[in-house]
């Protein structure tokens, strides 16, 4: 590994060793508030998003200990409508995508071999938008009529009906989407200005194409869901009547709107999974990627498609025939981009040599379950088998599949695989490999059956049910608390391996190639590649 | 011995029974009309397509992580791509696309058309009940509100749960049995779903909108439904309940309905009691305000204001009238006028200023309301 650590040329041993600045730095917590540092920064970004994802999953264990049997047992029905409504916005906006800006922020500069973001001011104002933001979900629940209980989407007219925890929630989905932008604005700077010479666009890591991807997605579709919300305020209390059809408006706009931006969100989700699984199954099958240039185009269309495929998620409201068909064809469509994937993924371990660490497994899990959830959206993507899923638990059970199955848990695959790079610690494989099982067998347990809660009817959002949904919802209910608890152990693994764990090898994936294995030291720096690295 | 065989029986048989009731349904619900057998087919052949695809993938991703395990002594090829794979993996899942389309389009042309039904009922959704108003047809003119029965104590789990536990409410839509029905959707609030998979039936209810669909049912039986769409706090608690009949029994309800309708209505200048009026408003209190503002007029803090002592309650009574003809725009407080009659109105009017420790002693006629409704 020296020769790797030559080509950089400035390997610093520990993080206080760069005083060459000529500044004073900042320490304690200021040094948090004020730093400009990619990896200080991501590293903030993933505590947060763990800190949302343990307060999302709290309000789902309130929500399955109300499932566990029929009747109302622990919360009113208001408060079991506003426990789906933040469990829904704090995981999608307060967990699953700050993460992967997180990975972004440590991972792009070191795999472009860039010395750090384009814009590190606005990155630290970025990451520094999210607690306000977090605090005003907070304090919904503080205000008169407690939180709002509309739904993560958020649907007009229901959302005039609500009290002043409504507007916290709309300033926080604000806050949320300048956040993203700015976030995102930032990372295509990156991608497109700072790359190494040499580093052309099909040289690049899958994974910072998949970012490049997604940011041009946030650009597109965060402010039009700030445009829905914003209408939503103004209806609430300007007197406008946007979603008002006594006023002129209609409350179907709103869906059409909200779905604009909700589709793409859902690749916003998925595509910088695939970029992290598309790092992991190569590193740990020894093999190059199979199919990257397909991969990079399979992703761009994945992108361009959930641009147009927004109303399948509105089939019963009421559309033309017509609309209706097209809708269905197109959302189709999807499933030949995304079948490319899978396939390459497959090919990839074909006739590698493969092991199976912790990064590998949950690349694995997801491979499994993601490709799960995406065959049920082929079936609710017929429009009339979605007659009969739309707002059931089936829909529930599909989209957990993909984005618990799916993003969750390529997100803990990119913790595994690159927290030696990122702590030079090595976490314990047996604790890791627990997790994993743990986890894996917990998250069918409680989302599988509830397929079968979907076939048979049960709505979504209901807090009390039928007597003949009892045992499924049981069974759910006793894997969501298993599933929770697995995630503390995962906190516990994460401290451990901090606190006391075995001093990671410089190399410890033999098949990781990324710059930032073969080019700099573990653990990386504070700062790296202040001089850029040449890629041939 | 025999004893503890005959127990042992007797328990397998109970599994077996637990086992083929509605508690373990895992494909959809069919049987009593065309288009769920047409969806239930559809399903399953995607089911099928769907366990191919899934045996073919999965086959390969497990041999693989049997086979080219390191563990194992296999060396990593290097090979990283292969147009002629690429190609064929990308262009044959078009076809099985199209496969799957060809049969969902026609399933979808057919169940979407509304044309030439034999009787038309327009469903309105409230905030959290089901109005239903038979507009063609035989029964024409006929109009109820359909809400939930179960009673509050086998929610809280003071009374043990019925077979029909949140399925069932105190009026049914009746129909006829093998008549094609078209039902008009609309919402007086916020936006409701009127769905019963029995029928292969959801859509959404949408205030200022009008949608429809429709149904044929093909066997006698009771349906049951809920709610599909978020509607606030009782989404939960407002199931719709189809009751398909013979045409003769359809018939004779139809007489009896327009009967009760008649001896139920009430004579419009009628001049009140305070007394008669207020055990009148109880009874319209607790079908139509108790949900929000409660038996004990308290309302729930900081959503639902209270009624004991409130503003209105005790304030003008034309304002009263109005916010409850009206609704008060930008809350749950819906517009009454629609649902109820003058006579319901001035009664609950009448109870809400005499209940609680309000006591205004003031008589609201429904000529009052008749005339605060221009």
């Amino acid at each position: 590994m020296s020769a790797a650590l030559d080509t950089h040329g400035k390997a610093h041993d520990g993080h206080d060793d760069h005083g060459d600045h000529g500044h004073h730095t900042p320490t304690g917590f200021m040094r948090w508030v004020t730093t400009t540092n990619h990896k200080d920064i991501g590293t903030m970004y993933l505590w947060f998003s763990f800190a949302m994802f343990l307060f999302g999953g709290a309000m789902a264990m309130i929500i399955r200990a109300e499932l566990f049997q029929p009747g109302m047992q622990i919360v009113t029905p208001e408060f079991f409508n506003s426990m789906t409504t933040y469990h829904g916005l704090v995981m999608v906006f307060g967990a699953i995508m700050p993460a992967f800006v997180g990975f972004a922020n440590w991972q792009i500069p070191m795999m472009i071999g860039a010395p750090d973001m384009a814009f590190p001011r606005m990155n630290n104002w970025s990451f520094w938008l999210l607690p306000p933001a977090a605090i005003l979900l907070v304090a919904s629940f503080l205000v008169p009529g407690g939180g709002a209980g509309v739904g993560w989407t958020m649907y007009a007219p229901l959302t005039t009906q609500m009290g002043p925890g409504m507007d916290l929630t709309i300033f926080a989905v604000h806050i949320l989407g300048m956040s993203s932008i700015m976030g995102s604005i930032n990372i295509i700077t990156t991608i497109l200005n700072l790359r190494a010479p040499g580093m052309t666009l099909m040289k690049m890591p899958l994974f910072v194409w998949t970012w490049l991807i997604t940011a041009y997605l946030l650009v597109a579709s965060m402010p039009v869901l700030a445009g829905a919300v914003t209408m939503t305020l103004t209806d609430r209390h300007f007197g406008t009547s946007f979603f008002n059809a006594a006023g002129g408006g209609d409350p179907v706009l709103y869906q059409h709107i909200f779905w604009f931006f909700g589709h793409p969100e859902v690749y916003i989700i998925a595509i910088p999974a695939f970029g992290v699984v598309s790092q992991v199954i190569p590193a740990f099958s020894r093999k190059p990627l199979f199919g990257y240039a397909s991969m990079v185009y399979a992703t761009s269309s994945i992108a361009i498609l959930s641009f147009m495929v927004w109303a399948h998620h509105m089939y019963v409201v009421g559309m033309p025939v017509a609309g209706q068909l097209y809708f269905m064809y197109a959302t189709m469509l999807i499933a030949v981009p995304t079948g490319v994937k899978v396939f390459n993924w497959v090919a990839t371990m074909w006739k590698g040599s493969l092991t199976f660490e912790t990064p590998m497994l949950f690349a694995l899990g997801f491979l499994f379950l993601f490709t799960l959830g995406g065959f049920t959206g082929l079936v609710l993507a017929m429009t009339v088998v979605d007659v009969q899923l739309q707002d059931t638990y089936y829909v529930v059970a599909h989209f957990h599949y993909v984005m618990v199955a799916g993003a969750l848990f390529s997100a803990f695959a990119g913790v595994y695989f690159w927290f030696p790079k990122w702590t030079g610690k090595m976490y314990d494989e047996t604790l890791g490999k627990w997790h994993f099982w743990l986890s894996i067998i917990f998250f069918n347990v409680t989302f599988f059956v509830q397929h079968f809660l979907g076939l048979a009817g049960m709505p979504r959002r209901i807090p009390d049910y039928a007597l003949q949904f009892t045992e499924f919802n049981q069974i759910s209910s006793i894997g969501a608390f298993g599933f929770g608890l697995s995630q503390v152990f995962f906190l516990y693994i994460i401290i451990k391996a901090i606190r006391s764990g075995e001093k990671a090898p410089q190399l410890p994936w033999d098949g990781a190639d990324t710059l930032e294995w073969t080019h700099l030291p573990t653990p990386a720096p504070y700062h790296t590649f202040e001089n850029p690295p040449t890629v041939k | 011995m025999k004893k503890i065989g005959g127990m042992a029986g007797a328990m397998l048989l109970s599994l077996y029974a637990g086992a083929s009731s509605a508690a373990w349904q895992l494909n959809l619900t069919t049987g009593a009309t065309k288009s769920t057998q047409v969806i239930y087919d559809l399903h399953n052949l995607m089911m099928w397509i769907i366990l191919v695809i899934f045996v073919g993938v999965f086959g390969v991703m497990f041999y693989s992580v049997y086979a080219h395990r390191k563990s194992v002594g296999h060396k990593a090829d290097q090979f990283h791509e292969n147009t002629t794979v690429e190609l064929i993996w990308t262009i044959v899942p078009f076809f099985i696309l199209i496969a799957m389309a060809w049969p969902a389009t026609k399933a979808l042309i057919d169940l979407r058309d509304t044309s030439n039904p034999d009787m038309t009922v327009k469903v309105t959704g409230y905030q959290w009940k089901w109005g239903y108003d038979y507009l063609k047809g035989e029964g024409e003119g006929i109009s109820f509100v359909s809400q939930l029965s179960t009673p509050q104590a086998q929610i809280y789990g003071t009374e043990t749960k019925g077979e029909n536990y949140l399925l069932e409410t105190d009026r049914h839509l009746v129909v006829p049995v093998g008549k094609k029905i078209r039902v008009l959707t609309t919402a007086s609030d916020v936006i409701h779903a009127w769905n019963v998979p029995a029928f292969g039936v959801k859509q959404d209810a949408i205030p200022g909108f009008v949608r429809d669909t429709w149904f044929r049912a093909e066997k006698e039986g009771i349906y049951r439904g809920q709610c599909a769409e978020l509607c606030g706090k009782d989404h939960g608690f407002m199931p719709i309940v189809v009751e398909v009949v013979s045409a003769e029994k359809f018939s004779a309800w139809t007489g009896e309905q327009k009967k009760a309708m008649a001896a139920a209505a009430d004579d419009p200048d009628k001049k009140w009691e305070l007394a008669d009026l207020k055990a009148r408003g109880e009874k319209v209190y607790a079908a139509n305000c108790v949900a929000c503002h409660q038996a004990n007029g308290q309302g729930i803090k900081g959503t639902f204001p209270a009624l004991d002592g409130g503003k209105i309650t005790t304030g003008p009574v034309k304002g009263h009238i109005d916010q409850v003809l009206n609704g008060k725009a930008g809350t749950a407080m819906a517009a009454f006028g629609k649902q109820l009659s003058d006579t319901e109105i001035a009664a609950v009017v009448t109870y809400e200023r005499n209940s609680w420790g309000n006591k205004t002693g003031t008589v609201v006629q429904p000529s009052d309301v008749k005339a605060a409704r221009k």
